[in-house]
């Protein structure tokens, strides 16, 4: 299957359009016209980079490159530059689209650059299909360094198709929204659900406020909208909830607790609400629409569905065609185990026949959605001379599910004499440091001093396991 | 210190951190045109339950979320009550 070829089902054109915040494209615009400056045979073949600042000429990339590119790899809006030269090797990447929100130098070395842009441009476009291309998503590793995870356009759809061969469909054809970005796991799906029924999207802006965003999505006739619990909270912050009047409601890339479901229950009683767990590496585990947190224990184990889930050694494992293939790169280790399961690395507790989440084994912090390892926060506080010892943690949060916290050993004073900051001037240096080095969201939301750090037998420092 | 002045100097000193232009804190300033960003909020309130020993999200009970500043100034008040 690919990605043109299933919107076009039945010789149809697709009949839905793509809104950005500044643009709106009509897909059937794409048999006669390209967002790609005319050059999409120059693709043909290659490992192409997305890396491009605006969504909507992400996602237009996406359709037009799929079953054309060998392989296509998807950048975050957010890829810092100094990473550029390690995901372009590792991936074997030879050519880039990119916008002109991107610097020409991110991609040194490529030997093709394609300027695209959001609005298409007519000119003969040759669809065909010729490469099973290969879909390499980005994702946080312990170092900061992203790990390229590499899926397929079947692995990515499996649940999906899954899903819509059961369920009839609608009438009137769905018209998606999501706060998230389509360059991210979950994004990506609502991306995927949209295109492949030809349907409508509404792409979220960073620079637009919530209230703009959702009275554009408004007036775009949406009926079914995604977001993290904390992109939700947020929009009942804005007061601008009433706004939409969408069908479905559905949460995903964070632990759903009671409060927020109850929250957007009240906020569009007339509408399905339903919170979905996925993960890059383990696809879509489940969706459940019953109102309450956590998920129904007969999930798990249960037989004939897309997903088997099983929980060993506390965590959920997933295991379906929906689940990557690999990582890329020699140094890491296979994703499925043995048995052909991925280990999500969440933690989850039995209670009266339902399980719920308990937050990510292996101490990784899930800040409104993104992914935190501790490890690479310690780093750059244990860089500073003064600083003998870290320990980073999360702490829970009603607006991003969890911050980050550290708790910080200073050195003795007669190693860095004269170096070292006094009282209040202390934590602020560190959250300092950790800022000069770090995305927002790792940097330690509050900062304890303290006498000493509880290590190990074997040397290492006691994480909390929760 | 009252509940209002510890949560106006902890807008100020986030809103700081945060290289956040601060608008001025009138009760009916809607919060998400406070200048501050969803990360600052997380930071604010983790940083009132350390001052003030609470947390109102985290109640029994959902509660509505604040819309303007008075709203979050009440949401603090009514739990200290």
């Amino acid at each position: 299957m690919w990605l043109w070829g299933a919107m076009c089902a039945d010789g149809q054109v697709p009949a839905g359009a793509f809104h950005g915040s500044t643009t709106v494209v009509r897909l059937a615009a794409l048999t006669g016209a390209s967002s790609l400056d005319g050059r999409l045979e120059e693709l043909r073949g290659r490992t192409v980079l997305i890396a491009t600042k605006d969504q909507l000429t992400a996602a237009l990339a996406l359709i037009e490159l799929d079953g054309v590119a060998r392989r296509i790899v998807l950048c975050p809006p957010d890829l810092a530059a100094a990473y550029f030269p390690g995901v372009i090797e590792t991936a074997g990447a030879d050519a880039w689209v990119r916008d002109d929100a991107v610097p020409e130098e991110n991609g040194a070395g490529l030997g093709v650059e394609v300027k695209a842009q959001p609005a298409l441009v007519a000119t003969s476009v040759n669809r065909q299909r010729s490469h099973e291309t290969e879909w390499i998503l980005l994702t946080s590793g312990t170092t900061g360094a992203p790990k390229l995870v590499l899926h397929t356009l079947g692995t990515l759809t499996s649940v999906i198709l899954y899903q819509q061969a059961r369920r009839p469909a609608a009438s009137n054809a769905p018209v998606w929204s999501t706060f998230y970005d389509i360059r991210r796991y979950g994004g990506l799906q609502i991306f995927l659900r949209a295109a492949l029924r030809g349907g409508s999207l509404v792409l979220s802006d960073p620079k637009e406020s919530i209230t703009d965003f959702l009275a554009r999505a408004s007036a775009a006739g949406i009926t079914h909208i995604s977001g993290t619990p904390s992109h939700w909270r947020r929009a009942l912050m804005s007061g601008a909830t009433a706004t939409i009047a969408p069908v479905y409601v559905r949460l995903s890339g964070e632990i759903a607790d009671q409060a927020i479901l109850d929250n957007l229950k009240l906020a569009y009683p007339n509408s399905g609400v339903a919170h979905a767990f996925a993960s890059t590496e383990a696809g879509v585990a489940f969706e459940v629409g019953d109102g309450l947190a956590g998920f129904p224990a007969t999930l798990v184990g249960a037989a004939g569905g897309a997903v088997d889930l099983k929980v060993a050694d506390g965590t959920l494992h997933i295991r379906s065609g929906g689940n990557a293939l690999r990582y890329l790169g020699e140094q890491f280790a296979p994703i499925r185990g043995a048995d052909g399961f991925v280990d999500t690395g969440d933690r989850v507790d039995l209670r009266e026949g339902r399980y719920h989440f308990m937050g990510r084994a292996g101490g990784v912090i899930n800040v409104g959605g993104l992914k935190v390892h501790p490890e690479e926060v310690e780093a750059v506080i244990n860089a500073i001379p003064w600083v003998r010892m870290s320990l980073v943690k999360a702490r829970r949060n009603p607006i991003t599910g969890a911050v980050v916290t550290a708790e910080v050993v200073l050195a003795d004073e007669t190693d860095v004499a004269g170096e070292r900051p006094q009282g209040a001037e202390l934590t602020r240096e560190i959250i300092e440091a950790c800022r000069r080095g770090l995305p927002a969201h790792k940097v330690p939301a509050m900062v304890r001093i303290v006498p000493s750090l509880e290590v190990s037998a074997a040397g290492k420092l006691v994480r909390p396991s929760a | 210190m009252s509940v209002r002045a510890t949560i106006v100097s902890q807008f100020e000193v986030v809103a700081g951190e945060q290289q956040r232009r601060l608008a001025p804190l009138t009760d009916d300033l809607k919060l998400l045109q406070s200048g501050l960003d969803s990360l600052s909020f997380a930071i604010i309130v983790a940083r009132l339950e350390d001052e003030l020993g609470f947390d109102p999200f985290n109640a029994e009970e959902a509660v509505e979320f604040p819309v303007t500043f008075g709203d979050f100034v009440r949401l603090y008040e009514n739990s200290a009550g």
